[in-house]
């Protein structure tokens, strides 16, 4: 091969045996149109769990990019409401869109399918209690509540992030 | 043979041939019935436009009425065609003017397209009647005006997604109060707002319009006064569908969708509120095809509308819909031919949805018409698609993209090979195939043995050697269109199948390992081929000619090699042998 294959850019993915990729940019979640044309593979190191961004990939036409940060901007305030979600016994932790779903339901029925698990029905007596998990959340004053208490609207805005608890556990919540 | 019959017989014997096929069959057969089909040929295809000149169709196809023509290729959808490059329809309209004065119609796809070309148009042909314009770009929205304005007899305006430059929505009032002969509009790509009062009388003008594709800017409470004026619309693309819930806008809505007795296609719904949604139930049992690409709404949404249609054929949806809607798809929509599922989040570093491998295999064990689909998702396994192949042997369109390109397996690790391998193999009709995923040069073995009647194929981050491509090369006999894109395949493949690519309409192939000594060899083996150097770089031969190109669009050509409207970025062969470039 040819020495000056060092100094070619190519459009490639980093890190496969392919020569030097020209990374295009270092994504942020939903930051997509905020395209930072420094090509800085230090970065890369410092924000390991992110992905740099490629030309044309994936291959998703433009007018549907826009189309969904059209709907992302257009939420309250601008801004998703990502919260981490924990659940006893699984090994990673998932990100949800609290901003996505507009009432305990539609969350709790997205929880049991990312989750695999059944989480049952809430009531304002018994909780969750019968229920083999139980979901509660970390509110604003670091106490940690049962989902389902406070209205929904409430809810959203107080929810720092959620554990699904093993219903054993989630017992002693229910009855305060 | 002494005798044959006389011109007229044979032309209208011919006119009963509409697949362009025939017809060139037909003019291969002797010199009279070429000639005789060339002048009664009405319609003709052109799917490159570098694959020949104005001037040579005119001169053999005098009597045109109807052009459709490609200009770019496909990955240029995805910025991988610089700005620039070419696919101008100017030469063409300009040279069509006087060549055909009774031109009714004209579709292009993926060509530039300035206002002075749709000025042009709109004021060359009296009978003008169809004006397709899939994802061109470089037209404002005073082309349309004129179009508007000039078109007397315009029945088909649509503007597929294409990139306009929104100035105003002032263009549609430009339709003249006698124009009443529209059967499509199309306007969904566009931003601004429109007068709806112009809007609501041209519709109310127009007995014959199946096709109304609103834009986003037309918002929901107006969606009923539109449909009520048009009971007869085959095809609707709403607006935004979204509105503070008020039952009287609701029962107004539902009201006039149950008037719509013909409704077949749905598509729009932007910003969608779901409580809106069963406004629509009414016209769902018959509706064959739905788009949902642009509505963020969650999965039991989703299912709740397309459970109420049951003779679906056609979906189109996001993510959002999960396994779990996949699964209620496949349950109610026995009648399902296509489905096409969009990335919610394409960029984001991890899923947002509970949307896997899954979903597919559910549809494609549920639904026994399958035969396109384009998934994306973020994780694949061989045994999915083994699965997949075996339930559904009559894919036609097969494309998969995994977020991650080069994602192995989930569950084994291994590439994807056996998984695409199965696809191919099980799938004798398959005219179309994008792969992703961890993928060796065994994937591309199976594909050259088994993929016969394979037209296009796109791959992406695949395979190991030049030996894929040559699989590729030497094994698909159907082949039309590769395009390839961060493969390691060179010039070994390329030279060794040179004669592969004159039989071909297009290869492109965009960061592999083709050098520039590659691309002049072929270009000067094969005169009919055009082998265009795409490159940002500046000059090729200021590098090393075993230096790789940045983009290599090879195809054939009977049309001079030296386009006139290169831009400096591309290189092709000069006939004089020394390469020049402007």
């Amino acid at each position: 091969m040819e020495t000056s294959v060092a100094t070619e850019l190519r459009l490639g993915l980093p890190g496969r045996d392919r020569s030097e990729a020209k990374i295009i940019s270092v994504s942020n979640k939903r930051s997509s149109s905020e395209m930072d044309d420094s090509c800085d593979p230090q970065q890369e190191s410092v924000v390991p769990a992110q992905k740099a961004q490629v030309v044309g990939w994936p291959p998703v036409r433009s007018y549907r990019k826009n189309i969904l940060q059209k709907k992302a901007e257009s939420s309250s305030d601008g801004s998703a409401m990502f919260v981490k979600v924990s659940m006893d016994g699984a090994p990673y932790l998932r990100k949800i869109d609290l901003k996505f779903y507009t009432n305990y339901l539609d969350l709790l029925k997205a929880l049991q399918s990312m989750f695999k698990c059944t989480i049952g029905v809430y009531s304002e007596r018994e909780g969750y209690d019968g229920s083999e998990f139980a979901p509660t959340y970390e509110d604003k004053d670091g106490d940690w509540m049962l989902v389902g208490d406070v209205p929904w609207e409430m809810f959203v805005t107080s929810c720092k992030r959620m554990r699904i608890m093993k219903g054993s556990e989630a017992r002693g919540l229910g009855c305060l | 043979m002494a005798y044959s019959f006389p011109e007229e017989v044979l032309e209208h014997v011919f006119s009963f041939l509409s697949s362009d096929r025939d017809r060139n069959a037909v003019s291969l057969v002797c010199k009279s019935w070429y000639d005789i089909e060339r002048w009664c040929r009405r319609r003709i295809f052109v799917g490159n436009c570098y694959a020949v000149s104005p001037e040579i169709v005119i001169r053999r196809f005098p009597e045109l009425r109807a052009v459709e023509m490609k200009g770019k290729p496909h990955f240029a959808d995805f910025n991988l065609v610089p700005e620039g490059w070419g696919a101008y329809a100017y030469p063409w309209i300009a040279a069509m003017e006087e060549a055909y004065p009774f031109l009714e119609e004209i579709k292009l796809k993926r060509m530039v397209v300035t206002d002075e070309s749709l000025e042009l148009i709109s004021k060359s042909y009296k009978s003008f009647k169809v004006l397709v314009l899939t994802s061109c770009e470089g037209f404002t929205t005073d082309g349309l005006a004129s179009i508007a304005a000039n078109c007397r007899h315009l029945r088909e305006l649509d503007l597929r997604e294409s990139e306009v430059e929104d100035l105003s929505g002032h263009w549609l009032s430009h339709f003249p109060d006698s124009c009443t002969s529209l059967v499509s509009l199309n306007m969904s790509c566009l931003g601004s707002e429109v007068s709806f009062c112009a809007l609501e009388r041209l519709v109310a003008r127009s007995p014959n319009l199946r096709t109304l594709r609103l834009n986003r800017a037309v918002p929901l409470e107006r969606l009923a006064n539109l449909i009520r004026r048009a009971p007869q619309l085959v095809e609707l693309g709403t607006g935004a569908y979204s509105a503070e819930i008020r039952s009287d806008t609701f029962s107004n809505l539902a009201d006039a969708f149950s008037a719509c007795k013909q409704l077949k296609a749905l598509s729009g719904f932007w910003d969608v509120v779901p409580s809106y949604l069963p406004a629509m139930y009414s016209v769902c049992s018959g509706i064959t095809s739905l788009n949902l690409s642009y509505a963020a709404i969650p999965s039991s949404d989703l299912v709740k509308l397309i459970s109420q249609c049951q003779n679906l054929q056609r979906l189109w949806v996001l993510d959002y819909i999960e396994d779990s809607g996949l699964d209620a798809l496949a349950a109610s929509c026995k009648d399902l031919q296509e489905l096409r599922v969009f990335p919610s989040d394409p960029f984001g570093a991890e899923p947002n949805v509970s949307l896997t491998e899954q979903g597919l295999v559910s549809v494609s064990e549920g639904c026994p018409k399958l035969e396109s689909v384009l998934y994306f998702c973020r994780q694949m396994s061989n045994a999915a698609l083994i699965a997949i192949a075996k339930n559904r042997p009559n894919f036609i369109r097969f494309r998969l993209c995994i977020i991650d390109p080069q994602a192995p397996d989930y569950l084994t690790l291994e590439p994807l090979d056996a998984g695409f391998g199965a696809i191919v193999e099980k799938c004798k009709e398959l005219r179309r195939l994008s792969m992703t995923g961890l993928l060796t040069d065994r994937v591309f073995k199976y594909i050259g043995s088994h993929a016969k009647k394979l037209e296009m194929l796109s791959i992406a981050f695949a395979g190991d050697s030049d030996l894929g491509l040559h699989h590729v090369l030497s094994g698909c006999d159907s082949l039309r269109k590769l395009e390839i894109r961060d493969c390691p395949f060179g010039d070994k493949a390329l030279l060794a199948n040179a004669a592969k690519l004159e039989t071909m309409r297009s290869l492109w192939m965009s960061s592999c390992s083709v050098s520039f000594g590659a691309c002049k060899l072929l270009a000067q083996k094969m005169p009919r081929l055009n082998v265009e150097v795409i490159d940002e770089r500046g000059p090729p031969d200021s590098r090393p000619e075993g230096c790789s190109v940045e983009r290599a669009y090879v195809y054939r050509t009977v049309a001079s090699r030296q386009r006139l409207d290169m831009p400096d970025f591309v290189w092709t062969h000069d006939e004089d042998s020394s390469l020049r470039y402007s």
